[in-house]
């Protein structure tokens, strides 16, 4: 398996107000190799998102090299980097952020508007991806009528329209209910097997972070651990208890 | 991304907020709805004046007497216009292009019937009057050229004239006095209501008697010209000035005791008028644009500090910072065009009230007419506005980064 994503020193500094800095990331080095499923844990205020947020083309580094599929792209301009999130790169994020006033078949077309695909070419694709998750029975209902787990399985499907090389999800099942969350970790869980997906999610709650195969743990903006997960834990086979 | 989709999205966008999104092009709504208004009506009266001047022959040049003069102006040598003028300029080898020569003798004077007293204008003419001013009659007959030779004491009464004199009953016959002399009613002229030829309120009589009796004077006030054509017409100046700087000894044109004003010329007068105003109303109505256009530029940003999360979620998953600015730069002028097309219909609207309100109140024949031009700057300036106060808000929007958009709460 070649590597996906490999970074160097990657640090991240916020100023804040006077001369105080919060080191949020400090000289990361990390390698994720393509077809991983990786959790990042770590408490509140370690630097597991800032991380999610680098390695996702959300943010930037302050310093060190990020390189993704081999090329560094920390000096990449906007909208080089725009296309590079747009094209290989998929976001389930905790509070779901679907735009409330779109239809689930337009919240998950979303991605595909941005892209070069033609008008019919996206309705078969954003539909096959709401089938996916099984919420044909909703195409035309408002994102802002359904339920949490409802919304982050539209989420996925909306993460998956342009077929991404990777997943991040920050936090999927934070806002959801045990068996909702259950629902979610299965459908990344499946979608990592049948499809092979890169998949990395942040989670602080350990029983979530089994349901990887790796775990890199984050304390103080560094990696304090890095593992195999042991006993995986399958959704389909072991349930999901919170 | 796609100018469809784009549009699709600042509808959805602007929908989102109905109400607020009526109330800020309000201010584009009044502004444009008073240029067009304005336009609109400026064109009414300029149709209005070019229609009464052409009412006057296109073909007639007006001859006044006296330095510098004007139609309005206080002028020198009121009295340079004599007899002998009049019959050179009839003469056919010293005009040849003139078809006829209409003279005018004006004044005021006071005119009574049984114990009906009214102080009237005069106009001293001849028989040519009635065809060159398309005049028709009432009753009776319009004077001879015999009347005119011979000083007959008859008048024409304009319209109004009669009605305040004798109300219902028959005029032509009857002996009405003019200063001190009795004078038969040989007929009476048909109303023409509000026109620059309008006689309805005038006593005219033969020039020749005008003089003798009236004003006491051997001057004419006026010379109309008719010309054969539009082509003769320039000759015909020619000529005109020719034979009275000769009559008048005049060799320098800057010394004439005269002017000849062609019909255009007063139009381009009275057009630069309605022009200025027209600029003068319109640069106030302009104003209310630019308010307009600060408030929306204002709502704008309140919509891009709200919408910050949507933003930094259509970048997460792949918008270009193009892509955002060009759907808030399009929601900013979708909404001034709205208000622009509204402010059209709106002004459009209003205008055709008032020229109705005009023409049925005040008599006058003042047409609707639909200012393209208007129509034209109102789709082009409300778009404009929309670009300038959007592209600020835009700006800011697309230089969110997406990870500060999805934190904010």
């Amino acid at each position: 398996m070649s590597i996906l994503i490999q970074t160097k020193n990657l640090s991240k500094i916020y100023k804040e107000i006077g001369d105080d800095e919060t080191i949020a990331l400090d000289k990361t080095d990390l390698e994720i190799k393509e077809g991983e499923f990786v959790a990042i844990i770590g408490p509140s205020g370690s630097g597991k998102s800032t991380l999610m947020q680098i390695l996702g083309c959300l943010d930037r580094p302050t310093s060190g090299e990020y390189y993704f599929e081999g090329k560094e792209i920390t000096k990449y301009t906007d909208d080089e980097i725009a296309k590079i999130r747009g094209e290989k790169m998929g976001f389930v994020f905790q509070a779901f952020n679907l735009l409330p006033r779109l239809s689930v078949l337009e919240n998950v077309k979303l991605p595909l508007i941005y892209s070069d695909t033609s008008d019919h070419k996206i309705n078969e694709i954003s539909k096959e991806m709401i089938d996916l998750v099984g919420l044909s029975d909703r195409l035309n209902f408002k994102a802002s009528n359904l339920s949490g787990g409802q919304k982050q399985r539209v989420a996925i499907a909306r993460a998956l329209v342009r077929s991404p090389k990777i997943i991040f999800a920050d936090e999927p099942t934070g806002n959801l209910d045990s068996k909702s969350g259950a629902i979610i970790l299965e459908f990344l869980q499946n979608l990592h097997r049948q499809k092979g997906n890169t998949i990395i999610i942040v989670t602080h709650e350990m029983y979530v972070a089994q349901s990887a195969e790796r775990i890199i743990h984050i304390k103080d903006g560094k990696i304090d651990k890095d593992e195999k997960v042991q006993n995986r834990r399958l959704i389909s086979k072991d349930g999901f208890i919170k | 991304m796609r100018l469809k989709d784009t549009f699709k999205m600042s509808i959805i966008g602007l929908s989102t907020h109905k109400s607020r999104s009526f109330l800020t092009i309000l201010g584009i709504v009044i502004g444009i709805a008073s240029i067009m208004l304005v336009m609109s009506i400026g064109q009414s009266a300029q149709q209005l004046i070019v229609g009464q001047i052409q009412s006057l022959g296109p073909n007639n040049v007006f001859v006044l007497p006296g330095r510098e003069a004007g139609f309005s102006a206080a002028t020198l040598f009121l009295d340079s216009l004599k007899q002998k003028d009049y019959e050179d300029l009839q003469n056919k080898n010293n005009v040849p292009d003139a078809v006829d020569v209409i003279p005018f003798v004006s004044g005021a004077a006071t005119i009574s019937y049984e114990n009906e007293v009214q102080t009237k204008k005069v106009a001293g003419t001849t028989e040519k009057a009635l065809k060159g001013f398309n005049l028709e009659m009432q009753e009776g007959d319009f004077f001879s050229s015999t009347d005119v030779d011979f000083k007959s004491q008859i008048v024409v009464l304009g319209g109004k004239v009669k009605e305040k004199l004798f109300g219902e009953s028959t005029a032509v016959g009857q002996k009405v006095k003019i200063k001190e002399k009795n004078y038969k009613v040989i007929g009476v002229l048909k109303n023409k209501g509000s026109s620059a030829v309008s006689m309805d309120e005038n006593i005219i009589l033969p020039y020749t008697t005008a003089q003798q009796y009236i004003t006491g004077t051997k001057h004419f006030t006026q010379f109309v010209m008719v010309a054969s054509s539009q082509e003769t017409l320039q000759n015909m100046i020619k000529d005109t000035k020719i034979v009275l700087r000769n009559n008048h000894n005049i060799d320098n044109p800057d010394k004439d005791d005269f002017s000849v004003r062609t019909l255009e010329e007063l139009a381009s007068t009275i057009g630069t008028v309605t022009t200025i105003l027209t600029i003068l109303l319109t640069s106030v109505a302009a104003i209310s644009l630019v308010v307009g256009g600060i408030g929306i530029m204002n709502i704008m940003l309140v919509s891009v500090t709200e919408r910050t999360r949507e933003i930094g979620l259509r970048k997460a998953i792949g918008a270009t910072n193009k892509n955002i600015l060009m759907q808030f730069l399009t929601e900013a002028v979708l909404l001034t065009i709205t208000g622009g097309i509204i402010g059209i219909i709106l002004g459009t609207l209003l205008s055709f009230i008032a020229s109705y309100a005009v023409t049925a109140f005040a008599g006058l024949n003042f047409p609707f007419a639909f200012s393209y031009q208007g129509a034209f700057w109102g789709v082009f300036v409300s778009s404009a506005i929309g670009f300038i106060f959007g592209i600020f808000p835009a700006r800011q929007a697309s230089k969110k980064s997406p990870m500060e958009a999805l934190r904010y709460e």
